[in-house]
């Protein structure tokens, strides 16, 4: 699939090495979050529906390196990785898995719903598509607030089918809002091929029709991300309006762990794991230019491992909600105060 | 006490709210440039600017975007031109508006407002006329309102902005240019809490919006015929003053439900529900309900006032749970 490919200044050469291992300790400890918790699940001990975000790392991390703390992002059902690089504690997400009342969203949200608020991070999202709106909405709440705060808006190739997708980025453009539309195209929706469900070659292409910019990099490459992603983010932050980037890469994992994936070959998706790891293909640069030494890469996996065994740990030895604590958070308001609105 | 129009006590509304806090603000179809269809927005842009904006036909986008907005800082007010409307953003109502505090286990607050002109007025037909409130009532998350007058619109629009939760705002057509009494000064009709309109023993007719004043008429013509009726106007339709319409009931032992929507799983039904869950003892006849036929709105006058509940089959209503001859 040819795209014309736009070259973004490479602000990562800029970067301190320090800033260079963060990226890839935020990719290891979304890898190593995921593998524990498809293992976690197959041994029942994470009830409901997990999509992994496997092979897709770079992508979250090239993004969430340039944006502050107080920046918005929205999330989609595959949010695990978003979650992870904006910020969120990995114990409390994985608390959130276990349905355990230390969770983010005390046991009420589960995969689907993970959510960290504090940090700017606005929930993944059950909706495939849900999550355009709300990232406008935000980016209008920076143009009320006056503030430079930015929204970036992550969404599967699927999504870009749904109506959301055209009343949001029209809307983007026509009020300039500062929301960056990231697209995660990892060539399926569920079991559906991207080739046959989406109309035009590229999904950056869309972007025309809206009239902002639209540009489509490898999405396995962390670098071309941060360097795209640091351009389309800072011309957001300036006033400039919202732009598209369209990242291509491949979702390993089945759509959801125990997906009897019958749609592909287990050679395409090896091939893909083997030649075209985000992982390995920036540990490859680092090493190439001598950036990195392979004690520093085994430290930071196993700061990796010990992070999500105690984050493990935590969730396992986290007390279940009571069942009565389901009544609660619909409102702003206790259901004391005004019983009549949890009857 | 002044008089004055339920779009100018709307408006009222809106000012006191956007001069307090300026994270308030508000965007719709036709607002700026139009003044909004009943003249509800007129002046707004001169003294708040961009705080009132115009918006591309998007309503998925207004609503979604009104969560956003809500969850990041400020406080919305999203007007939907027609209530009819809501069908188009049905997903960002019920699925992400609603659940969002809940399914985050209470992370933020949602203070946005959705307002939504409802009801059958100037022969609009099918997709213009509707009151939809059947449609969000069986969603946990959603505050319903509905008034009845100029001065419960500016007080639970007033109450609405200032709330932390998302609130939709069924204000009906037909009372845009009706004037009435409004206080002078601040004041907030409280969410939750029914009024009693007019004290009767002998029926509760509970009823709200457009219906309050043609159960006022029909009650007034009752009372010649020594009928008093007991008119109970909710406001709030979600979650509704159960303890007010049990009161009443107690006291009247009959009940007669109005509203403009279809009977079919309306507000009526649920009313009725709780009525004898609650208070079935107390029922001197079986509770009835008055509203639309289960059509959509037809164009034809002739067509529309067939469909539409009249006073008349109030008063028939009436006249049944108290076993008269109507």
């Amino acid at each position: 699939m040819p795209y014309q490919k736009k070259e973004f200044p490479n602000r990562f050469t800029a970067l301190q090495k320090d800033a260079m291992h963060n990226l890839l300790r935020t990719m290891i400890r979304i890898r190593t979050f995921e593998s524990r918790v498809e293992e976690l699940f197959l041994n029942k001990k994470i009830p409901g529906f997990v999509h992994l975000y496997i092979g897709e790392e770079a992508i979250a991390t090239g993004v969430m390196a340039n944006l502050r703390k107080d920046d918005w992002i929205t999330s989609t059902h595959r949010g695990h990785g978003h979650a992870i690089a904006k910020g969120a504690q990995t114990d409390r997400m994985m608390a959130e898995l276990f349905g355990r009342k230390t969770g983010y969203c005390k046991g009420k949200g589960g995969s689907m719903h993970i959510a960290d608020f504090s940090v700017g991070m606005l929930g993944a999202n059950g909706v495939v598509g849900g999550g355009f709106n709300i990232a406008v909405g935000a980016g209008i709440s920076s143009l009320i607030k006056k503030t430079d705060q930015v929204a970036v808006c992550f969404f599967g190739d699927g999504a870009s089918n749904r109506g959301t997708f055209h009343e949001a980025l029209n809307l983007a453009a026509v009020w300039k809002l500062p929301v960056l539309f990231v697209n995660e195209n990892n060539q399926y929706a569920s079991t559906t091929p991207t080739s046959f469900a989406t109309s035009a070659e590229r999904i950056a292409d869309r972007a025309k029709g809206y009239g902002i910019e639209g540009y489509t990099v490898d999405g396995n490459n962390v670098i071309e991300v941060y360097n795209a992603a640091s351009a389309l983010i800072e011309a957001a932050r300036k006033g400039k309006g919202p732009a598209l980037l369209e990242c291509l890469t491949y979702r390993i994992k089945g759509h959801y762990v125990g997906d009897p994936e019958k749609y592909r070959t287990k050679e395409e998706v090896q091939k893909h794991f083997v030649e075209n790891n985000p992982i390995t293909r920036y540990i490859n640069y680092l090493k190439d230019k001598n950036l990195i030494t392979d004690a520093e890469i085994d430290a930071i996996q196993a700061e990796a491992s010990s992070e999500i065994a105690a984050a493990e740990r935590f969730a396992e030895e986290s007390p279940f909600p009571e069942p009565e604590d389901a009544l609660d958070d619909l409102f702003s308001f206790s259901p004391q105060e005004f019983p009549e609105a949890v009857r | 006490m002044r008089t004055i129009s339920f779009s100018q006590a709307t408006l009222e509304a809106m000012q006191e709210e956007m001069r307090r806090d300026p994270t308030v603000f508000v965007y719709g179809e036709d607002i700026v440039r139009q003044g909004g269809i009943f003249g509800q927005f007129k002046g707004l842009p001169e003294e708040f600017g961009d705080r009132i904006r115009d918006v591309p036909i998007s309503e998925t986008a207004i609503v979604g975007a009104a969560l956003g907005a809500a969850l990041t800082g400020t406080r919305p007010v999203a007007d939907m031109h027609f209530a009819d409307f809501i069908g188009v953003a049905f997903d960002e109502i019920a699925n992400q508006i609603a659940k969002n505090r809940y399914m985050f286990g209470g992370q933020a607050n949602i203070p946005l407002v959705i307002r939504a002109p409802d009801g059958i007025s100037k022969q609009a037909a099918a997709q213009h006329s509707q009151s939809v409130e059947g449609w969000v009532q069986n969603i946990p998350g959603l505050i319903v309102v509905a008034p009845s007058s100029p001065a419960t619109a500016k007080g639970l629009l007033k109450s609405a902005i200032r709330q932390n939760d998302p609130v939709i705002f069924f204000e009906h057509k037909v009372l845009y240019p009706q004037k009435g009494p409004v206080p002078d000064g601040e004041y907030f009709t409280p969410i939750g809490k029914a009024e009693i309109r007019k004290p009767g023993t002998d029926v509760t007719l509970v009823t709200y919006s457009i219906m309050v004043q043609k159960s006022e008429e029909v009650a007034m013509e009752l009372e010649k015929e020594g009928i008093s009726v007991e008119i109970i106007d909710l406001l709030t339709l979600k979650p509704f003053d159960t303890a007010t319409i049990l009161e009443s009931v107690k006291k009247t032992h009959r009940c007669v439900v109005a509203h403009e929507a279809v009977v079919s799983g309306g507000l009526g039904a649920e009313i009725a529900a709780r009525i004898q869950e609650k208070a079935f003892f107390h029922l001197d006849a079986p509770v009835l309900r008055v509203g639309a036929k289960d059509r959509p709105i037809p164009f034809s006058p002739v067509l529309e006032n067939y469909i539409a509940a009249q006073k008349d089959d109030i008063r028939k209503a009436i006249y049944a749970v108290l076993y008269r001859e109507g």
